[in-house]
């Protein structure tokens, strides 16, 4: 049986130093557009009292789930010994690092006082599911850290499986804390659920993958024909298929659920009907370019083992993923709470009965993007230093 | 004594007669008015009125106002024997009154710049109309200070807590503005300040970057005083506001509610929130 | 090299003597290198200079903690009770705020280049005596001097008539 060996990521020509450089710029205008938030506070931005989480946070929650799905393609290797998968395992916890620090990165950088992130890590609510997700991330960092070491250093290897376990447990936890931050919501309709927790870790599972294809794709310019195999293109090709369909039962379940609940109708008929903004996003976005495009191209015979066809799938997944998260989040928040069931026409200058408005400001929209850059620069930035990049696999 | 019988025996001393209010004190000669009635009856019957009401004016404060705070000395904490609470009756709150929000933006130095979306609203009037039966409604809407807080629960670093006598508040030196107790309040009570703010009220400290709410005016309480919304709703208003101590049965709203119907908004959710309501 | 000697133990001497003397030199309470610090109301501070000037911090983060947790709202630390006494009057005869040079904390923290965070929230200068624009409440006892001048005026506005006219109904 051939072992595997791993290297670090060599033919870096023109085009990784170009991509690397302008995932560097966005940081830097990213930076930027946070300095200007916190110096002018939020007013600058498209949030407000009603509205109090926006862009930054969807892209954050959205890179946080991708960041425990990542690591999907290790733990299979690691904890069900799929040996297939098991040359990607150190790619995959990269990955999954990268993906949580931007994604962490953004969340911190969008508080009212980031200055206070010393308080946040010394002051615990432990009632809060807030506060457990400070310690799932920061624990989920440090077992996927201590992951990649026993997988690099020599005479450890036995350990990879119980790390891995541990790992894949820990992530399970990870993502049902952060479903739970909104399925605790008791006040609004949308959120008071415990479907969310599922649904995140379904979500996590298609995201994770969907940014492994993508970076596997655009890093290893010179040798991914060599690591993205038929067989294991295949493997993915099936992986995404079941995901995406997973991820549709439990949309499904939860909005048919809140379709048969009578108080809930309003939200969503609000969401899946009347918004122009939101039902736009969940149906173009999440149903058609996330799920139902992407797909027909998986299971058509012909594209769909074909890497070109799986990396433009992976991208309307994610971009469907990303009007799904929207329509949570925000979506979520702009239908009005109901305080008081049974009036009909209710106003006040807080705009109860109202739905909120919403328009992203550019510098929130620069610090979400911020996040994605952050990830692929440590991704690519950690290849070209640690030996994570598996040698294509010779048969014998 | 005689002071009161002194003034009430001479007039406003103004030309033109009886109609005036100008306020001015103690005249030395006497007014027309005073051939019509004898100055002795007249004078007694003023200075009854005036024993009547001094006798009966603490009693009528007390009944209007729900009873004042007692101020607490300065070294004692905030005894968990008591719990503030507030009764709102809706059916004494007057279409586009908008008082206690002017109130409590004066006590509490947050102002109206014109941008309802982001400007700080610590309380709000609140139009209600039903379309099938027609009926309206009007109420002004704060934090409702929940015995079982969802922002309590939620806040992840322990700014948003519940005092001992169960005022809701927001530690604005631990708070580090991430809004998830204003995603987890059912009443959407509280404000991010959007802003970087100046010369603020030394006794309500907020500034950019915090989440902050209806304080049940803590700094008043603790010095005797009523909350800035009740007090004025009852000297310039429909008087809809009381105050007082939920855990003490002969306080003036305990009485209250043991006797009329009153309602938590969104009482389904089951917080046992301190502000009440009656007649909506 | 005998020059180059004698050059060198010169130059030593100099920085001696002028390492000496510097101290002296900027205790000068005229010398722009060191803060100047306003004198605060009365003839000491609530506890010795020496030890404020060391454990303020300390002493603020306790109080902080027990009066906004317990209600403790003694005066003795109270940030409120340091603004008051140590409000340094500015150009327009009104007290100055954290931002001029000359407020008593950012004197000393500019110099120390220590951000100071109190002031993003409290209010850098005392307020006004009563902040309730309009109504002036007192604790109890007002309505009686309130009766008082509403006999004597004849005058049919204040707090008291109010009161009576929200406990017969509304009367618009």
């Amino acid at each position: 049986m051939a072992r595997t060996t791993y290297k670090v990521l060599k033919g870096r020509g023109f085009t990784f130093w170009s991509i690397m450089t302008l995932h560097a710029l966005v940081i830097l205008i990213g930076l930027g557009a946070t300095y200007y938030m916190e110096h002018n506070g939020h007013i600058v931005t498209g949030m407000n009292n009603r509205i109090v989480w926006g862009m930054p946070h969807v892209f954050a929650i959205f890179l946080i789930i991708a960041a425990s799905g990542a690591l999907n393609v290790a733990s299979i290797s690691s904890v069900f010994n799929k040996l297939a998968y098991k040359s990607f395992a150190r790619l995959s916890g990269l990955l999954a690092l990268a993906l949580l620090v931007g994604g962490l990165a953004v969340l911190v950088l969008d508080l009212g006082r980031p200055d206070r992130l010393i308080v946040a890590m010394t002051k615990y609510n432990f009632k809060s599911i807030f506060a457990w997700n400070i310690y799932l991330y920061i624990g989920f960092m440090v077992i996927v850290a201590g992951y990649l070491f026993v997988q690099m250093s020599r005479g450890t290897e036995h350990l990879t499986k119980p790390m891995g376990i541990v790992a894949f447990a820990w992530r399970l936890i990870l993502t049902t804390g952060t479903g739970s931050i909104f399925g605790f919501l008791v006040a609004r309709d949308f959120y008071d659920t415990a479907i969310m927790a599922p649904l995140f870790i379904a979500t996590s599972f298609l995201f994770g993958l969907a940014f492994t294809i993508l970076v596997l794709s655009f890093t290893c310019f010179t040798i991914r024909n060599q690591l993205m195999t038929r067989e294991v293109m295949q493997k993915f090709r099936d992986l995404l298929i079941i995901f995406i369909v997973v991820v549709l039962y439990f949309t499904a379940v939860h909005h048919l659920n809140n379709i048969y609940i009578t108080q809930h109708h309003g939200v969503e008929k609000f969401l899946l009907l009347d918004s122009p903004v939101y039902s736009t996003l969940f149906w173009g976005g999440q149903i058609i370019l996330g799920s139902i495009l992407p797909l027909l191209i998986l299971t058509n015979k012909s594209l769909g083992s074909n890497r070109s066809a799986m990396t433009l799938a992976s991208i309307m997944i994610l971009i469907g993923g990303l009007a799904q998260i929207y329509v949570i989040v925000i979506g979520g928040q702009a239908y009005p709470l109901e305080i008081f069931p049974g009036w009909d026409e209710i106003s006040s200058s807080y705009g109860d009965g109202q739905i909120a408005n919403y328009m992203p400001s550019l510098p929130e929209i620069l610090l979400g993007v911020t996040g994605i850059s952050l990830a692929m620069f440590i991704t690519g930035f950690v290849l070209t230093i640690l030996p994570f990049l598996p040698e294509p696999i010779s048969d014998e | 004594m005689s002071d009161f019988i002194k003034g009430s025996g001479d007039g406003c001393g103004k030309e033109g007669g009886c109609g005036c209010s100008s306020g001015s004190a103690v005249n030395s000669h006497t007014d027309h008015r005073e051939t019509d009635m004898p100055q002795t009856r007249r004078g007694f019957m003023k200075a009854a009125t005036a024993l009547a009401m001094i006798t009966i004016a603490p009693g009528i404060t007390l009944f209007a106002t729900g009873g004042p705070a007692k101020a607490r000395p300065l070294d004692e904490a905030a005894s968990p024997k008591i719990r503030w609470g507030m009764l709102i009756d809706a059916s004494k709150c007057d279409d586009g009154c908008t008082k206690c929000v002017s109130a409590c933006s004066k006590e509490n130095g947050w102002k109206d710049n014109g941008r309802p979306d982001t400007d700080a609203q610590w309380i709000r009037a609140v139009t209600l109309k039903n379309r099938k039966t027609g009926a309206t409604a009007t109420l002004p809407l704060m934090c409702q200070h929940c015995e079982e807080p969802p922002c309590v629960d939620v806040c992840p670093t322990g700014a948003s807590f519940k005092r001992a006598d169960g005022i809701v508040l927001v530690n604005k030196h631990t708070c580090i503005g991430c809004r998830y107790c204003m995603m987890a309040c059912p009443y959407g009570a509280r404000s991010f300040i959007h802003e970087p703010l100046e010369d603020q009220k030394d006794h309500a400290p907020r500034g950019k970057g915090t989440v902050e709410s209806c304080t049940l005016c803590v700094h008043r309480i603790d010095e005797g005083r009523l909350p800035a919304c009740v007090e004025t709703c009852n000297a310039e208003a429909g008087g809809a506001l009381m105050f007082g101590d939920l855990n003490d049965p002969n306080s003036e709203i305990s009485k209250r509610i043991a006797t009329y119907a009153s309602i938590e908004l969104r009482s389904g959710l089951q917080l046992n929130t301190g502000v009440r309501y009656q007649n909506i | 090299m005998t020059s180059m000697r004698i050059f060198k133990f010169i130059l030593s001497i100099w920085i001696m003597v002028i390492g000496v003397s510097l101290p002296g030199q900027l205790s000068a309470a005229e010398s722009s290198l060191l803060p100047t610090i306003a004198k605060g109301k009365g003839d000491k501070c609530v506890l010795p200079t020496e030890y404020m000037r060391r454990n303020h911090m300390d002493l603020l983060d306790h109080q902080r903690d027990e009066t906004v947790l317990d209600g403790v709202r003694t005066k003795q630390f109270s940030l409120k009770g340091c603004v008051s006494c140590h409000a340094v009057k500015g150009t327009d005869g009104k007290a100055v705020t954290v931002k001029d040079p000359k407020h008593f904390c950012a004197s000393c923290h500019n110099y120390a280049a220590v951000h100071i965070d109190c002031f993003d929230c409290h209010a850098s200068r005392p307020g006004e005596k009563d902040q309730f624009g309009g109504l002036k409440s007192k604790p109890a006892g007002h309505d009686v001097a309130a009766l008082k001048s509403y006999l004597h005026s004849g005058s049919q506005t204040g707090v008291l008539t109010g009161q009576q006219t929200s406990l017969r109904g509304r009367n618009k």
